[in-house]
């Protein structure tokens, strides 16, 4: 197992938002977090990126301790949900950002950066828009361009966070098959957060549900589809499978509804 | 067709919905117009025409004069200590603000305004009271021989804190609307704190940057009230410009006070033409950094 996740907690002021999240992944897996807003999915792939801090709990990336490494020194592309695209710089600036802050001996010459960013527009099918600054892009443009500044690096893990949230349902569907295409070309290991089950169940190799900081149930979309762990998971993900009986985890809202 | 016909399948002339009645906006920009001559351009125009009233030659004396020399000097040494250390205040405080969660957040936007709020006289009197012979510390200074009151030092601290809030407060709604997601995005990246604030954040609030700073720098050159109180109206040591000009005119020398004025007046216009300059030079930037 490639990426291990051992009892991760976080709280925000004293709300929790994960209560100790423990699951694993295969190297070059897509991952997956699924759930209502609120689940801590979002937290989770922050923890990941180093941009949030996890107060318990441990995480093994590639046999390495990942959260003892600051984010900027773990190379993990992060893509987010508004693009968060520099926006004072041209497309191609952008894409060369990654490259550009690195120290003077690690720093490709400048052809090379140059070669790499066409190399990556043409990967996220933007030829020749290098010159744009990304106000003069469409939503998905952006998208695709923040992805390909996030694969610039060269990322050892890719985290998406709701990166199709902003856009409308027919680039949603496109976007969706093109960067499955682009994970299968690229092997790299890829967390990916949405709310959309139908995105999920579509795209990841292994889903991981979460509600109110907790995982419910973590599996491939079939494995999910055929035995839901608990009357959440069979709610969220619309199957008219319920758990059968030894499963069932109290649900906290249908209690709560009876009161 | 006759004329008739025509005005009889005539449609009233497209107007948009949110437009005015042409007389009404007429009337509305006429106002406008009005009250920008009578109280903004009528006394700019008093101020030349009065400085240059006995010839060009008078007007020069005046300024070129060694007092008067003095006084513009003891305003650029203001504003030139004054302006630097706000920016830093001000870059340093809109940071915390809007990028940072921390205790005493509210109190601190509170307290970053409150030089707005209080009379500059007490903003002055404040420090001759911390500072002065009687004041707090004032028989420490003299033991060690430091003047404040009535120096250069006091000036320079009485402008600062009347400047205080103009760059912060240009900054803090701008960095406030951007969120830290680039700076997030940066940091992912591979930047380090330093490269992230240079690449990053400053480009993208340089244009509140410069127009906080030339506010801030016109506030500079122009306080009265704070300064006056600290400065003790030396001639030719620690008075400044606006002071200078308060001395003139209490002496009957309404030449020479509008002669120095207009110099205060100048160095105002020259701000905003160059504010104005940048902003039309660099129309498509901007536009780029604050679209979305």
């Amino acid at each position: 197992m490639s990426l291990v996740v051992e009892s991760v907690a976080k709280r925000f002021d004293r709300f929790p938002a994960l209560k100790g999240v423990s699951f694993s992944a295969p190297k070059g897996c897509f991952l997956a977090l699924l759930g209502p807003s609120g689940s801590g999915k979002t937290t989770l792939l922050r923890i990941l990126g180093g941009l949030e801090f996890a107060e318990a709990g441990r995480v093994k990336f590639e046999d390495g301790d990942w959260l003892a490494l600051p984010a900027r020194e773990r190379r993990a592309g992060f893509v987010f949900q508004q693009y968060a695209l520099f926006r004072h710089m041209t497309v191609a600036k952008n894409i060369a950002f990654g490259l550009e802050v690195r120290g003077r001996r690690h720093r490709p010459p400048r052809g090379e950066i140059s070669r790499r960013v066409e190399e990556l527009l043409s990967l996220v099918q933007l030829d020749g828009l290098g010159k744009r600054y990304p106000s003069q892009l469409s939503g998905g443009q952006r998208q695709r361009v923040a992805l390909a500044r996030a694969l610039a690096i060269e990322p050892r893990m890719l985290l998406l966070d709701e990166p199709f949230g902003a856009l409308d349902a027919k680039v949603r569907k496109e976007l969706r098959m093109w960067l499955r295409h682009i994970h299968d070309k690229t092997g790299i290991t890829t967390v990916f957060v949405t709310h959309d089950q139908e995105e999920a169940m579509e795209l990841a190799d292994l889903v991981a549900i979460l509600n109110q900081g907790s995982i419910e149930q973590i599996g491939s979309p079939a494995e999910i589809r055929r035995s839901p762990a608990s009357y959440f998971v069979a709610d969220f993900i619309d199957s008219p499978i319920r758990p059968s009986a030894e499963q069932v985890v109290p649900f906290p809202e249908t209690r709560a509804a009876r009161h | 067709m006759t004329d008739a016909t025509m005005t009889e399948f005539a449609l009233p002339r497209p107007r948009a919905a949110t437009a005015d009645h042409p007389v009404a906006r007429a009337l509305l920009t006429a106002t406008a117009m009005f009250f920008i001559a009578l109280f903004l351009l009528l006394p700019l125009i008093t101020v030349f025409a009065q400085a240059l009233k006995n010839g060009v030659s008078t007007a020069l004396a005046a300024i070129v004069e060694p007092d008067a020399l003095s006084a513009v000097k003891m305003t650029l040494i203001a504003a030139g200590i004054a302006v630097p250390l706000n920016v830093v205040f001000g870059l340093a405080a809109s940071w915390a603000i809007s990028k940072f969660d921390f205790r005493g957040k509210s109190f601190l936007i509170t307290l970053i305004d409150l030089p707005f709020s209080v009379s500059p006289v007490i903003s002055g009197l404040v420090y001759v009271l911390l500072f002065g012979m009687m004041g707090w510390f004032g028989p420490w200074l003299r033991e060690h021989d430091i003047k404040i009151i009535f120096a250069i030092p006091g000036i320079v601290l009485a402008t600062m804190f009347v400047t205080f809030p103009f760059v912060a407060r240009e900054l803090i709604p701008l960095m406030s609307d951007q969120g830290r997601d680039e700076e997030e995005a940066a940091t992912s990246l591979g930047a380090s704190g330093l490269q992230t604030f240079r690449r990053v954040t400053l480009p993208n609030i340089k244009w509140g940057l410069l127009y906080g700073v030339l506010l801030c720098n016109a506030r500079a050159m122009g306080e009265f009230g704070a300064v006056s109180v600290v400065s003790g109206h030396i001639r030719g040591q620690t008075n400044t410009m606006p002071l200078h000009i308060e001395v003139l005119y209490n002496d009957y020398q309404f030449v020479a006070a509008f002669a120095v004025a207009s110099l205060l007046a100048l160095l105002a216009l020259v701000t905003l033409t160059v504010k104005t300059f940048l902003e039309w030079h660099y129309a498509d930037e901007i536009a780029a950094v604050h679209k979305h």
